[in-house]
């Protein structure tokens, strides 16, 4: 399909506000602000309004005034409702959203039923945006905006991080942290306001909420995330406009915020760092890992401590000791004979014994289970805050002289494993390699 | 040090680390703290102490600015405190903060180097260097990758201390820099507290454990929404005292009386 200029420029400011936009608002989204965001866009809609009935005619430069006027007033009102009543946040956002957008949609239908200029305002697209009547001078505005918005987040990186991140420390080390929530929310209206004629003021949180919110699936680190957010507002703005270009009738802002859900929902279900899936993974080969250890060490208290010390064990000797299932046993039991951990001790029958390297495993896992159970039972009161039990070295956690302490407890009462067999191995080697010299 | 002169004579003499005069703050009317009025001359290694709602945290965040005071001034180093922010360090409450927050350790570490570093700069080379040494001096540098939800919470104690190291303040104030650790990570944050100490640092943290303060400080300031004493922990950490903070509950003086009666340190 062959793509008219303007068209093309079209994409290209949107593309580049929602990349704006996807940057700006995952500051919002981490500052906790992301409702402001919403708030103030539907409190934008009485703003146009005023304005078009002020001039009497469809001057978007002035209508984007009067939205970023109502839009601000909005959220000042919200801001002093918290700050000097006692009406909880949620309720003032709640309120301050309604009313405003109410009466918006008042004025808007006043507007369109003026008989000599109302068809002339164009409002609905304001109201659910609309690509195709942007004309070049809107695009050029949202590039300028586009473009402050980025070197904004790029400039102020570590501002903006400090206060959302913990302003009260912030405001300890003296930055002005009102000032610089004004500036983030000056950001987040500036590109609310230049989004209004391509997605509307219903829907143009998604592009501040969604782009951050798809990227903190695939990462844990904020630099990521906002360059992240950046990519992902772009594509969603370019996919959405394409396709709302393409498809005439329908209104631009809800196929982007589709295209964006799509992308939520991909880096939802595939996202790398905390996607459904990964976790889904993770979780699996955690219980696996788990399930290993504990098979080991039993495979160990049977081979070696108990009282029927090297003889081998069967799935049912599992089962003796732990509520698994009996499939979960014999899966388990494949796994550690595929990692060379145990051997059948005869091809076709249900009894294993340890390998060679099992055994140092087993011994280590013995060891770690031990001393965290010792370690517990020591110091009831560090429980939640020290103990990692999926980690097999305590000494990662606990300070060394607790671990060499707790080591000699066990040692003490007889309950340290010490591979016997192993060192009895070694000492007859020794006297072998004496005799020979 | 300020020179201050006397006739014709001027001296150096050493700052007052802190001066709380006439401090008042309330909450919807209710007040938090009450009168305080609080002069530490020569740098201590103080903690707070006083029971539940007594205002210890308050009175952090009042000398930090971190919330209004209805009346009353404080000083650091004979300034108000908004020109010495640069020589504060603050740790707050563990609890205070979003631990999904998406920054690594090192990344909270080196926020302690953005009050020196002013406006838009970023850190470089030499606040990482600096912040890995912080991180070392808590046991956490192989931690500094990690996403900071993934530690413990005695760790994560410590990943605000070394933020506060990273400060490289004259003065800290610590909301319960010991709260929610095991014994051995105690320890070893008190043998942080007390390098600063010999470093000639002033440290004012709020204590819970009234157990440990004798041990750990030599210096105490009993709060309960007034002041009640505040001096070096062997002429004020008193059973008297002690009851005057607390009021009658006795579970608690029990406790308290097998403390003193162990004896100091």
């Amino acid at each position: 399909m062959m793509l008219k200029y303007n068209t093309l420029i079209v994409l290209a400011g949107v593309s580049l506000l929602g990349a704006s936009a996807g940057m700006v608002g995952s500051f919002a989204v981490l500052r906790k602000r992301a409702l402001t965001g919403d708030a103030l866009a539907h409190a934008a809609l009485p703003g146009l309004c005023i304005a078009f009935l002020i001039l009497r005619e469809r001057n978007v430069a002035a209508m984007l005034l009067g939205a970023l006027a109502t839009g601000v007033a909005g959220i000042m009102i919200i801001s002093a409702l918290r700050r000097w009543t006692r009406v909880r946040e949620d309720a003032a956002i709640g309120s301050v959203l309604t009313v405003f957008f109410g009466s918006g949609i008042v004025l808007s239908k006043y507007i369109q039923n003026l008989s000599n200029i109302g068809s002339r305002a164009g409002l609905e697209s304001y109201i659910f945006g609309k690509t195709a009547g942007m004309t070049r001078g809107d695009v050029y505005l949202i590039v300028v905006a586009g473009l402050l918005g980025l070197a904004a987040v790029a400039l102020l990186y570590k501002e903006f991080l400090s206060i959302s991140f913990d302003s009260e420390f912030a405001r300890s080390l003296g930055w002005p942290v009102y000032l610089l929530d004004l500036l983030l929310m000056s950001l987040v209206a500036l590109a609310v306001v230049i989004g209004l004629p391509a997605v509307g003021v219903v829907l143009i949180s998604a592009l501040l909420i969604m782009p951050g919110a798809a990227a903190r699936f695939w990462t844990d680190r904020l630099g990521t995330l906002l360059v992240l957010s950046g990519i992902f507002g772009f594509a969603v703005g370019l996919v959405g406009t394409w396709l709302s270009a393409s498809l005439d009738q329908l209104p631009a802002g809800p196929i982007i915020v589709l295209s964006g859900t799509t992308l939520f929902v991909a880096s939802l279900l595939f996202g790398k760092q905390r996607g459904v899936l990964a976790r889904w993974i993770d979780q699996r080969r955690f219980e696996t890992m788990l399930g290993l250890r504990q098979l080991l060490r039993i495979a160990w208290e049977h081979q070696a401590e108990g009282p029927r010390a090297a003889s081998p064990f069967s799935s049912a000797d599992l089962l003796v000791r732990k509520t698994w299932t009996e499939r979960r046993a014999k899966r388990l039991l494949a796994t550690a004979q595929s990692a060379g951990l145990v051997r059948p001790v005869a091809t076709g029958t249900d009894l294993f014994e340890l390998t060679p390297s099992g055994r140092d495993e087993a011994l280590a896992a013995t060891r770690g289970h031990r001393l965290w159970e010792a370690f517990l039972a020591e110091y009831p009161d560090q429980a939640n805050s020290t103990a990692n039990l999926a980690s097999l070295s305590i000494e990662d956690y606990v300070p060394t002289a607790v671990v060499q302490q707790l080591t000699a407890q066990l040692q003490a009462a007889g309950r340290w494993p010490v591979d016997g067999e192993r060192s009895e191995r070694r000492r007859e080697s020794l006297a072998e390699r004496e005799r020979r010299s | 040090m300020t020179t201050r002169s006397f006739g014709h004579q001027s001296f150096e003499v050493m700052p007052t680390v802190l001066d709380i005069h006439d401090v008042t703050v309330a909450y919807h009317r209710k007040p938090v703290l009450w009168d305080i009025d609080l002069v530490i001359e020569r740098p201590q290694l103080a903690a707070v102490v006083g029971p539940n709602g007594a205002g210890k945290s308050t009175l952090i965040k009042a000398v930090l600015g971190l919330v209004p005071m209805a009346s009353g001034r404080v000083q650091v180093f004979d300034q108000p405190v908004a020109r010495q922010r640069k020589r504060i360090g603050y740790v707050p409450q563990r609890e205070s903060v979003d631990w999904d927050f998406p920054v690594s350790v090192l990344d909270v570490v080196l926020m302690g180097t953005y009050g020196r570093l002013g406006w838009i700069r970023r850190p470089g080379k030499a606040e990482r260097e600096r912040a890995r040494e912080c991180l070392a001096k808590v046991g956490l540098v192989s931690y500094e990758r990690q996403q900071i939800g993934q530690l413990s919470g005695g760790q994560q104690q410590r990943v605000f201390l070394a933020r506060a190291l990273a400060q490289e303040a004259d003065i800290y104030f610590m909301d319960e820099p010991m709260a929610g650790v095991d014994a051995a990570t105690e320890r070893m944050i008190f043998q942080v507290l007390s390098d600063l100490r010999k470093a000639g640092k002033s440290i004012i943290a709020v204590h819970h454990d009234l157990r440990t303060v004798p041990q750990y400080f030599d210096y105490v300031v009993l709060l309960n929404v007034r002041l009640v004493a505040a001096g070096p922990c062997d002429q004020v950490f008193t059973p008297a005292n002690l009851r005057k903070t607390y009021g009658g509950r006795l579970a608690l003086l029990d406790t308290v009386g097998e403390v003193l009666e162990a004896g100091p340190r």
